[in-house]
């Protein structure tokens, strides 16, 4: 009995290192958005490329993802490449351009190319701010009924679409 | 080319780690003496290539290759020169590599000074540092090397440093925090060591000292550090936060304290032996811990780093291998390890025990209170956080007895102390300072909490000064002489007494004697608070580097005199688009002024915050007189004669 005291502190470690390792997966900064679970919130916003007037009428009918970005915004430049590659697939993406310059926006989808099924502007952050965004890139996951599903802040990469991905249909 | 040579230096050094942790360690086993002594080389040439791939990425970020994702991602073509170096460690790669560079200067100095210990125990020591160099070594290049490109598609320019980081603060505090945390592996790799080949004598712990103290020295200048730079930093005048980060960094300073000290007592009576080694883990296990809370993102901070679960994984594995095992081996070896001294209850070796025990009980508060929000969500009890409160409760009556008993601890003699001696060396003091700190209460309008603290500081540096005198003024030979003859490690003890004295008191002051309030101003007027006149004399635009900020001006005068000019700042950082505001100060000995820029309201007014601190400056001042303390006690010349007369 005496012998096993001395590896008391080696067993209290290993109950720590369970307790941290069931941690790992939850993310502490998880801030569950107001919205989930809730639909789309109204609007009418310019679209940034043919200058019609669209609403909710405008969005898709099957479950796809809004992307709040900006030219201003270099981690946007960053997930550029890969939200093509997702359109490519054939994920429906609807572009909100954040408080940004109209022509500078164009330009860039212009250059880049435009993963967007549709791009409204969104130029005094009114739009984002109902939909409670705290910059940009953020990417929302609007379900196949209209209703917002899975909030993303920060670039869209392959490993966070991994886990994004179950929540599109 | 520059990053790859970099990533190539750094798996270089991984191979060096590995033979490093195992040849040396098969020379031990097969007592043989070359395999023993490949051990200094092998510790030099690791350096050396981790220290090339870290002036490799220095240099990638000096000529703004944002090619490379993690530079790209931590600094800007705008950014200063001195911010892009330390925006080295502005993310979670570069401050690993920090971590692993600073952790192989730690292993090559104990190479050097390893030519004075025993020949076997120097490269067992080594083999186990270069053990944890592997373990972090290995977790950089499998899951965070900082040299990662992004070809073709090259960012045209780098999202910037955290705005937060760009500041003089911060250039200096990380290195010295793990120059503290990274040090006390050097006590862990002695103590490991020692359960390898069951060679526990009083030198043991004469070699570990010097290297304990040295770091607990680093660790507080980075604690210190950091308070000062949350004070002046993030704006609400706050100087501590239970923040987890600032706990990760407390407890390994809570458990080196308990180490210094129950070093002390195995080097000079050799008792406590298997509890300092058990220390000696804990310490480090909790640097680790506190490495792993910050970089694993399971829990949240005022500290930006990226939460990614596949490193913490890796991470915890780490953990589990380097604690798990050294906690292991302690189990089989410890039992083994009897002490033949005794002790009696008064003697100093008691007040010590009693030090180590409050210490333990105070690191298990902060970690208790850091992982209690964990542990609740691991039963499913729900999301909870434990706030100030929790340790402010907690923690302040038992560091208040600690202090009683630092007060006492040296004046009482090994072995045993007449109780009515001691009785009598701090009795009168006791009276005295119990007298003039009611005074001090009473003429303050301080409650009875302010004044029970002000007794014991005052008492507790009354001692202190005390056994000095005593010490100095007995025998023969004049005062000046005698004081030269005591021992830096005694200076060293004294220094860092009174320098908790010192933060005892500016914590108390702090929170009892100051005063804030949110006004609001227009340009042109003024509000009188806490015996200040504040002149809100306007707001004036300016450009930074990569910033613009709106700077106000506010005058502040004191019964008609002018004092001084206050410019809080809100800045706003273009590429990061973050707001920060810079708090405007004047820093005083017994006062500090605190001026910081809230929401700008209607019409040219400002809502602005104004706190009037006391005695805030004594904390970090009391912290900077705990780290001479430390450097002192690391310095004393008994390890360097010794360590000679070992060698000859």
């Amino acid at each position: 009995m005496r012998k096993l005291l001395w590896f008391l502190p080696f067993f209290v470690f290993l109950g720590m290192g369970v307790v941290l390792y069931k941690q790992l997966g939850t993310n502490p900064e998880y801030m569950p958005s107001a919205l989930i679970g809730k639909p789309v919130p109204d609007f009418t916003l310019v679209s940034l490329q043919t200058n019609r007037v669209e609403d909710q009428s405008s969005l898709p009918k099957q479950a796809y993802l809004i992307n709040f970005w900006a030219t201003w915004c270099p981690t946007c430049e960053m997930e550029h490449a890969y939200l093509r590659e997702l359109a490519q697939q054939g994920v429906p993406i609807v572009g909100i351009d954040y408080k940004d310059d109209s022509n500078k926006a164009q330009q860039w989808l212009a250059t880049k190319g435009n993963p967007y099924q549709l791009v409204v502007t969104d130029e005094l952050g009114k739009f984002g701010l109902d939909m409670g965004v705290t910059g940009a890139p953020e990417t929302f996951v609007v379900n196949s009924k209209g209703i917002i599903v899975y909030r993303h802040q920060g670039d869209l990469n392959s490993t966070v679409w991994q886990e994004m991905k179950g929540y599109l249909k | 080319m520059i990053p790859e040579i970099g990533h190539f230096a750094l798996i270089l050094a991984l191979f060096f780690s590995f033979c490093l942790s195992l040849v040396p360690l098969v020379g031990y086993w097969q007592k043989n003496t070359v395999l023993l002594h490949t051990a200094r080389p092998l510790t030099y040439l690791m350096s050396f290539f981790v220290l090339v791939s870290f002036l490799l990425l220095a240099l990638s970020f000096m000529t703004d290759d944002f090619s490379v994702l993690y530079v790209s991602q931590n600094s800007n073509s705008q950014l200063p020169i001195w911010y892009k170096f330390s925006a080295i460690w502005g993310g979670h790669e570069g401050s690993l590599l920090l971590w692993v560079l600073i952790l192989s200067g730690w292993s090559s100095a104990v190479a050097i000074k390893s030519r004075s210990l025993p020949s076997e125990v120097g490269p067992v020591v080594l083999a186990v540092l270069g053990m944890v160099s592997l373990g972090f070594l290995s977790f950089m290049l499998f899951t965070s090397s900082p040299f990662v490109r992004v070809l073709p598609e090259v960012a045209l320019d780098g999202r910037d440093l955290n705005p937060l980081l760009q500041d003089i603060g911060l250039i200096i505090h990380p290195p010295m925090l793990y120059m503290g945390y990274v040090g006390f592996s050097v006590a862990f790799a002695f103590a490991i060591a020692a359960l390898i080949t069951g060679n526990l004598s009083a030198s043991w712990a004469r070699w570990t000292r010097p290297w304990t103290s040295l770091s607990w020295a680093f660790l507080t200048l980075g604690i210190t550090l950091g308070s000062w730079w949350a004070y002046y930093e993030l704006g609400w005048g706050g100087w501590w936060f239970w923040d987890p980060v600032e706990n990760a960094s407390f407890m390994p300073w809570l458990a080196g304290t308990a180490l210094v000290h129950s070093l002390a007592v195995t080097e000079k009576r050799g008792v406590f032996k298997s509890w300092t080694v058990l220390l000696a883990i804990f310490t480090f296990s909790l640097s680790l811990l506190g490495t792993f809370l910050v970089r694993s993102g399971v829990l949240t901070s005022v500290h930006a780093f990226a939460a990614d679960p596949t490193r913490g994984i890796y991470i915890l594995a780490l953990l589990v291998v380097l604690i798990g095992g050294s906690l292991l081996l302690y189990g089989v070896r410890a039992g083994q390890v009897r002490a033949r001294a005794t002790f009696g209850v008064s003697g100093r070796e008691a007040w010590l025990l009693l030090n180590n025990i409050l210490l333990t009980v105070l690191t298990l508060t902060v970690l208790l209170g850091t992982l209690y929000p964990l542990i609740f969500d691991v039963f499913g009890l729900g999301r909870i956080s434990v706030g100030a409160p929790y340790f402010n409760t907690v923690f302040s009556p038992i560091a208040l007895l600690l202090i009683v008993f630092m007060a006492i601890g040296p004046f009482s003699k090994w072995q045993q102390t007449s109780t009515s001696i001691l009785l009598k060396a701090v009795l009168w003091p006791a009276v005295f300072a119990v007298v003039v700190a009611a005074w001090l209460a009473y003429s303050n309008a301080l409650g009875w909490i302010a004044w029970l603290t002000l007794s014991i500081a005052l008492w507790a540096a009354l001692l202190t000064l005390k056994d000095w005198f005593a010490k100095v003024s007995a025998g023969s030979k004049g005062i000046i002489p005698r004081a030269r003859q005591l021992p830096r490690n005694y200076y060293g003890m004294m220094i860092a007494h009174l320098g908790m004295v010192v933060t005892l008191v500016g914590i108390l002051l702090v929170s009892t004697s100051s005063h804030e309030t949110t006004v609001k101003l227009s340009p042109g007027e003024s509000v009188s608070f806490a015996g200040y006149e504040f002149h809100f004399d306007g707001i004036s635009h300016l450009k930074g580097p990569n910033y613009i900020a709106d700077r106000g001006a506010i005058s502040v005068s004191k019964e008609g005199t002018f004092v001084s000019l206050l410019s809080p700042e809100k800045r706003f950082y273009s590429t990061s688009r973050q707001i920060m505001t810079e708090a405007g100060l004047d820093a005083g000995f017994t006062r500090d002024l605190y001026v910081s820029l809230g929401e700008k309201l209607a019409d040219d007014a400002w809502g602005i915050r104004i706190y009037v601190k006391a005695f805030v400056r004594w904390i970090w001042l009391g912290g900077l007189m705990m780290m001479c303390g430390g450097l002192l006690s690391a310095l004393d010349k008994r390890y360097r004669n010794k360590v000679r007369g070992a060698n000859a």
